[in-house]
């Protein structure tokens, strides 16, 4: 199995924590800062309408500047105590079972809040503009704020359940902001209606997709607290690692973990809601994509790395999930025309990316993470820039109209364009240096299994290059197929944004091209995340490096070449045309709806239509009967009941000659 | 000579089937009430019998308190009788059937 061959230097150990001081004793602020900033905003209701928006980015800048200074703390500190703890207070227990809430700052947990804080700061500066028009901007930053608030607890907190809370949270948050647009007054346009509709169902469907995940983490917070009477993470992942649970019900707890990612990081097959989600503002796809959201189920994997250790069974199905997923996700992101949802699928085959990373064992943690980090800064700067776009061409998406918009929109150009060659890849910048590394990492290990996932991770690298840079070319390059006033849409005037837009591109923009490379200098980021992922012993990949290398940057140009010669050297169509099988099935997500529908929904339905048909004829019928049968008992006595005097004396007369009968019966 | 205590309680049986029936079969709520009286009055006679024969005077105590239940019973009946006359005009039993059902 690949995981155990890779697991060569001690597993992980997991690094005892220290209390928190200093600034990381205010990490509770993290959170608190943006939730109170939201439940404000919330609850002044339109009086905030003004200056809201501002609220919610200095709430987001407040915490993205303590999670700095408790970076710039742990960094100060040896290798070997950069975990601290910081116990909050106790929430409950029940017999032997103590909760606490307590937050732990480790380089794992410290890495996200620097990335969700300081990319949702970013997030929340362009919103600004973005949302300039809205007449809920104050609602919208509210609910920014909270989306913040959960997925740093999220990652903050020091056990499942703590990490439950925040999971809940960011699924609260992603169905408040994905289904924002559904306000549409009953006197408003049909159009205007069916889309607040569509944007409602869209949320609805999020929702009830991450519910399924979410019961794959209830089951194994169940299977850890019957294993180990607990749900921090000390205790579940120590025990975890001596090898004090069997490792069936490690196995066990890793698929429910899986489930629980899978609905979370949108991954096979629970991924059909991500492409929907992009009903909400591209801003909240930007934070969901990039920062929060999807990206949990990640660091689920990665946290719960002791418990898949010793489940290689468990360990393995994450790979492969993640390996389906990135190839689903970058053949859906190549047939789709809706600029947003290109960039959705991609999300989706990224973090198909950072899912294999993980279930490729301690070798792949780090580079999952590594790559989820610099995925989290150029797939915002793309969500943003997208955005930039669609604010240019009066909020279209289509990218079959759009076209030769590079002279309209230069800044936007550039930045989309450096977004561009990091997701492809291409050194220098900050794609190539995590992607290659887990495409390195999958082809290490013994049998089929490294050419299998090897050969998967380097197809989707050229898929990738292939749809990314059909994205990018048909939006900025070719001819301009901009919809003119013949067209519904209206003619469009494209323009670049105002700074506020503008200003988070560029700051994203550098470091989609620095970040990659610099922390991989001396394996900076690696060694960073050891006392979380431990230290693991790099195996040697069935091809030499260089190969692998070489043969990942070859698919890559060749994907985009082609793009290259299909939409710029020859003219784009502006309206679909029919294409084959393949195509047809990725424009529809791989029938992925049809298919949760048959399997998930029909069964569903038909359960919910015999208990409801038992209920109304079985148990109602039988109630019912009985009410029937004492009413007409009722009726039947009634008739006694005439109200003439005489009939009531004649009872009575009766009645006493009976009395009188049976007890002179009694007596002979 | 003295009679058998027999005659005594047949003729009370004839007296009290008597009342019973005129309870039963009058409409008028007056003759109904003068029923009742027959009805108690052989009992009162049964009673006072009975009393004769055992040689004790329970019986006729008990005689005595079903006369003085009786005037009593007739005074309510006898202005029952007449409030609903002066309502409905009708001593008939037959009209009053407002407590059916």
């Amino acid at each position: 199995m690949t995981s155990t061959s890779l697991a060569l230097a001690a597993p992980t150990a997991h690094a005892a924590a220290l209390p928190a001081t200093g600034a990381a004793s205010l990490a509770w602020l993290l959170i608190a800062v943006p939730a109170c900033s939201a439940a404000l905003l919330l609850l002044l209701g339109r009086r905030s309408d003004r200056w809201g928006h501002w609220l919610g980015l200095a709430a987001a800048v407040v915490s993205a500047g303590l999670g700095l200074a408790i970076l710039v703390q742990v960094l100060g500190l040896p290798a070997d105590e950069r975990v601290l703890q910081l116990d909050l207070w106790q929430w409950f227990s029940v017999g032997s079972l103590d909760v606490t809430v307590g937050l732990r700052l480790d380089p794992l947990s410290l890495t996200f809040v620097t990335l969700v804080t300081f990319v949702g700061a970013l997030i929340h500066l362009y919103s600004v503009a973005y949302m300039e028009h809205d007449r809920d901007r104050r609602r919208f930053f509210a609910y920014l704020n909270l989306f913040v608030a959960a997925m740093l607890t999220l990652v903050l907190g020091s056990s499942y359940i703590v990490l439950f809370v925040g999971w809940e949270g960011v699924g609260l948050a992603s169905y408040l902001l994905i289904g924002f647009w559904n306000t549409a007054d009953a006197d408003a346009p049909q159009r205007e209606q069916a889309k607040s509709r569509e944007n409602a169902t869209a949320a609805k469907k999020a929702f009830v997709m991450n519910r399924v995940g979410d019961l794959g983490l209830l089951l194994a917070m169940m299977a850890m607290v019957y294993q180990a009477g607990s749900v921090a993470f000390d205790d579940v992942l120590g025990m975890a690692a001596d090898g004090a649970i069997p490792t069936a019900w490690l196995t066990a707890t890793g698929f429910f973990l899986l489930l629980a990612a899978c609905g979370k990081s949108a991954q096979f097959p629970l991924q059909a809601w991500l492409g929907d989600a992009m009903a909400g503002p591209t801003p909240v796809s930007a934070l969901i994509h990039a920062a929060t959201m999807v990206t949990a189920g990640v660091y689920l994997m990665v946290r719960s790395g002791a418990i898949f250790q010793g489940a290689p069974a468990a360990q393995l199905a994450v790979a492969v999930v993640g390996a389906l997923t990135l190839l689903l996700g970058a053949v859906i992101g190549a047939a789709k025309d809706d600029m947003k949802k290109v960039l959705a699928a991609s999300t989706m085959s990224q973090i198909g990316y950072m899912m294999l990373g993980a279930g490729l064992g301690p070798a792949g943690y780090a580079f999952a993470i590594f790559h989820l980090l610099t995925h989290g800064f150029f797939k915002a700067q793309l969500f943003l820039g997208a955005g930039s776009v669609m604010h240019a061409m009066s909020d279209q998406v289509d990218i079959r109209r759009f076209g030769a918009l590079r002279t309209a929109m230069p800044i936007t150009w550039i930045t989309m364009g450096i977004g561009w060659l990091a997701i492809l890849g291409i050194p220098p910048f900050s794609g190539f240096w995590s992607k290659d590394k887990i495409i390195e990492t999958a082809f290490i290990g013994e049998g089929l299994a490294p050419w299998l996932l090897g050969g998967v991770a380097l197809i989707g690298a050229g898929l990738t290059a292939f749809y990314m840079s059909r994205l990018f070319f048909m939006i900025f390059h070719g001819q301009a197929r901009w919809t003119t006033a013949a067209d519904i849409e209206g003619e469009v005037h494209p323009h670049e944004s105002g700074w506020l837009m503008t200003a988070p591109l560029v700051i994203l923009s550098v470091f989609s091209v620095a970040l990659g490379g610099l922390l991989t200098i001396g394996d900076a980021f690696v060694t960073w995340l050891e006392p979380v992922t431990g230290h693991a012993e790099h195996g040697h990949p069935v091809l030499p490096v260089h190969v692998i290398m070489a043969a990942t940057l070859a698919v890559v140009v060749i994907g985009a070449l082609i793009a290259w010669a299909m939409y710029v050297r020859r003219p784009v169509e502006t309206v679909v045309q029919p294409g084959n099988v393949l195509v047809e099935a990725a424009r529809h997500d791989m029938y992925q709806d049809a298919v949760n529908e048959a399997i998930a929904m029909r069964p569903g339905q038909g359960l919910v239509l015999a208990a409801t048909a038992t209920d109304r004829y079985v148990v109602d019928g039988a109630v019912e009967t009985l009410a029937v049968g004492t009413a007409g008992l009722g009726r039947l006595v009634r008739l006694t009941q005439s109200g003439y005097l005489r009939t009531y004396a004649a009872y009575t007369l009766v009645g006493t000659l009976i009395a009188l009968v049976a007890v002179l019966a009694g007596r002979l | 000579m003295s009679l058998p205590i027999t005659a005594y309680v047949v003729l009370a049986v004839v007296l009290f089937a008597l009342g019973a029936l005129t309870v039963l079969l009058r409409r008028n709520a007056i003759i109904e009430l003068m029923g009742v009286e027959l009805m108690l009055n052989a009992v009162n006679l049964a009673l006072v019998a009975f009393s004769r024969l055992h040689g004790n005077l329970t019986g006729q105590v008990f005689a005595f308190f079903i006369i003085v239940v009786a005037a009593a019973e007739v005074v309510i009946g006898l202005s029952i009788i007449v409030s609903i006359f002066r309502t409905r005009r009708s001593t008939s039993v037959d009209d009053e059937n407002l407590l059916q059902h």
